[in-house]
């Protein structure tokens, strides 16, 4: 019964929309009705152009995440590991995490030029402290006495960052992926948004200068499945990866 | 073969203030021994364990290995198991074989014997939280044994279990202990458990740890759990207690404020 809850209200909902907007109680510009925005985007979808603007958003994103949050994996494992460099890096990432990392695409943009690398750039870095802070704390909150069996069965370098530190943080290391990828995928709509000719930010951005709300709504959806189903691979990833996770 | 464990001292800074948890501790082990201790709790039992592993340093004293080729296998088992959550069974018995650079197969092949040694051979690939805390700790005694330590430092490893599971796992560990005779320190509360398993039983005193007194369980070797119906037992227990008396009373009374 409650399963069927949420779909049924997502349902009247559109149902009311639909009815409102067809009425004319409010502006069809502004709120164009679903049936509108199903047809448009069953035309979308049929079109070169969408699929070469998602691929477009998808190749920033993956590309983002993977080196943004690669390098945040691999500096939240050391850091973890060696009190010296987390002591050194600590202020550092304390300080730069809170910025909000499209307030620095000026800069990227300085530093690496109109382009594909500057928009890539961003998305690693806004992916980056997430994985980053996450792994940090993954590793920090490895049972001491771990640690003490890591040691006393002879466990270092590799072989303890394989068998130990790697299991060990990758609960927290999973949860800093889902928001990385959330992030990151916020941040390279943003920035298709101000600087992009392709990509789904990009065709937000000039339905709104033509006024084609019907697109507008559309590419919303798009997106909008997009967050869905990354949020979704990430779960099975979680449960495969974490067999042993019914109890610590 | 020996450790002896020359005038020790430990302690620890908190914030409260440094907490000495060791004081001149003195004693020697010999190859083959299986020696108990006891004492109030937080007396530094766990500490002298670790120091003995090297997983600490002392402040001052020494502790010498004589005899062995080159510094002896020391492993510990720990309180509450300990075994990794992200391995099944047969990985975490297999970690220290893993970690001394013995190959896949022959490890799981060795772990696997083990495992059946202990009738938990259908649990290798199970995960730890499958398992009931006595099947743990089995796991966690197995990890230790697989890799043929010369010195087997175990701390508490019972205490976490109910009273009937403790007497087979106490068994079990006196059948275990007779096929290599490892020297083995072994830490408890309980004085029953350290007369019936040790050959001399140390018995500390409370914080900061010293050796008070030492006892010699009046049984032979080997032996099995029968060894609890011995009426000399009852006397080494209560001998052992009286050492003990004062030093628990005091812990666990309310701190008199002294000026």
């Amino acid at each position: 019964m409650e399963r069927w809850l949420p779909p049924a209200l997502l349902l009247a909902g559109l149902a009311l929309w639909e009815v409102a907007a067809r009425a004319g109680w409010i502006s069809a510009l502004f709120f164009p009705p679903p049936s509108a925005i199903t047809l448009t985007l069953l035309r979308m979808l049929g079109s070169v152009d969408f699929w070469a603007g998602l691929g477009s958003t998808l190749m920033r994103l993956t590309a983002g995440v993977l080196i943004g949050g690669g390098a945040g994996l691999l500096l939240g494992w050391l850091m973890g590991v060696s009190r010296p460099l987390r002591v050194a890096l600590a202020p550092l990432v304390a300080a730069l995490h809170p910025l909000p990392k499209l307030a620095l695409f000026p800069i990227v943009l300085v530093i690496l030029g109109i382009g594909e690398s500057s928009k890539v750039a961003l998305v690693a870095l806004t992916a980056f402290f997430p994985m980053l802070l996450n792994t940090l704390a993954g590793v920090q909150q490895i049972d001491p006495t771990h640690w003490e069996v890591a040691a006393n069965y002879g466990a270092t370098g590799g072989k303890l960052l394989r068998r130990v530190v790697l299991p060990g943080s990758l609960p927290m290391t999973l949860t800093g992926l889902r928001l990385a990828v959330n992030g990151a995928l916020v941040v390279t709509i943003a920035i298709e948004m101000l600087s992009a000719r392709q990509g789904l930010g990009a065709t937000i951005w000039l339905a709104w200068q033509t006024l084609r709300t019907e697109d507008l709504y559309a590419t919303l959806v798009v997106i909008g499945g997009l967050g869905l189903a990354s949020n979704q691979l990430l779960e099975s990833a979680t449960r495969l990866l974490l067999p042993w996770k019914g109890k610590p | 073969m020996h450790l002896s464990v020359f005038h020790i001292t430990k302690a620890f800074i908190s914030p409260r203030g440094t907490i000495s948890a060791l004081a001149d501790v003195t004693f020697t082990a010999f190859q083959g021994e299986f020696v108990a201790l006891v004492g109030p709790s937080g007396c530094g039992k766990s500490t002298l364990l670790r120091l003995v592993a090297g997983l600490l340093a002392p402040d001052s004293g020494q502790i010498d290995f004589t005899g062995w080729p080159q510094p002896p296998k020391r492993r510990l088992v720990f309180q509450d198991h300990a075994l990794f959550p992200w391995m099944t069974v047969a990985d975490n018995v297999a970690f220290g074989l893993e970690m001394d650079g013995i190959d896949r197969t022959d490890r799981r092949q060795r772990a696997i014997a083990q495992l059946e040694s202990m009738g938990l051979a259908g649990f290798a690939d199970h995960y730890p939280h499958e398992l009931s805390g006595g099947m743990k700790q089995r796991a966690a005694i197995a990890r230790a044994f697989v890799t043929q330590p010369d010195i087997l430092l175990m701390d508490e490893p019972l205490r976490a279990l109910d009273a009937q599971t403790r007497l087979v796992i106490q068994e079990e560990l006196l059948s275990l202990w007779e096929r290599r005779r490892p020297l083995v320190l072994y830490v408890t509360h309980d004085i029953e458990e350290a007369l019936l398993l040790a050959d001399r039983v140390l018995v500390m005193s409370g914080r900061p740890g010293q050796v008070r007194a030492e006892v010699t369980p009046p049984l032979g070797r080997p032996r099995d759990l029968t060894g609890r119906a011995h009426p000399e037992i009852e006397e080494s227990k209560w001998q052992i207690w009286k050492l003990l008396e004062e030093d628990v009373r005091r812990q666990i009374q309310p701190q008199r404020v002294t000026s």
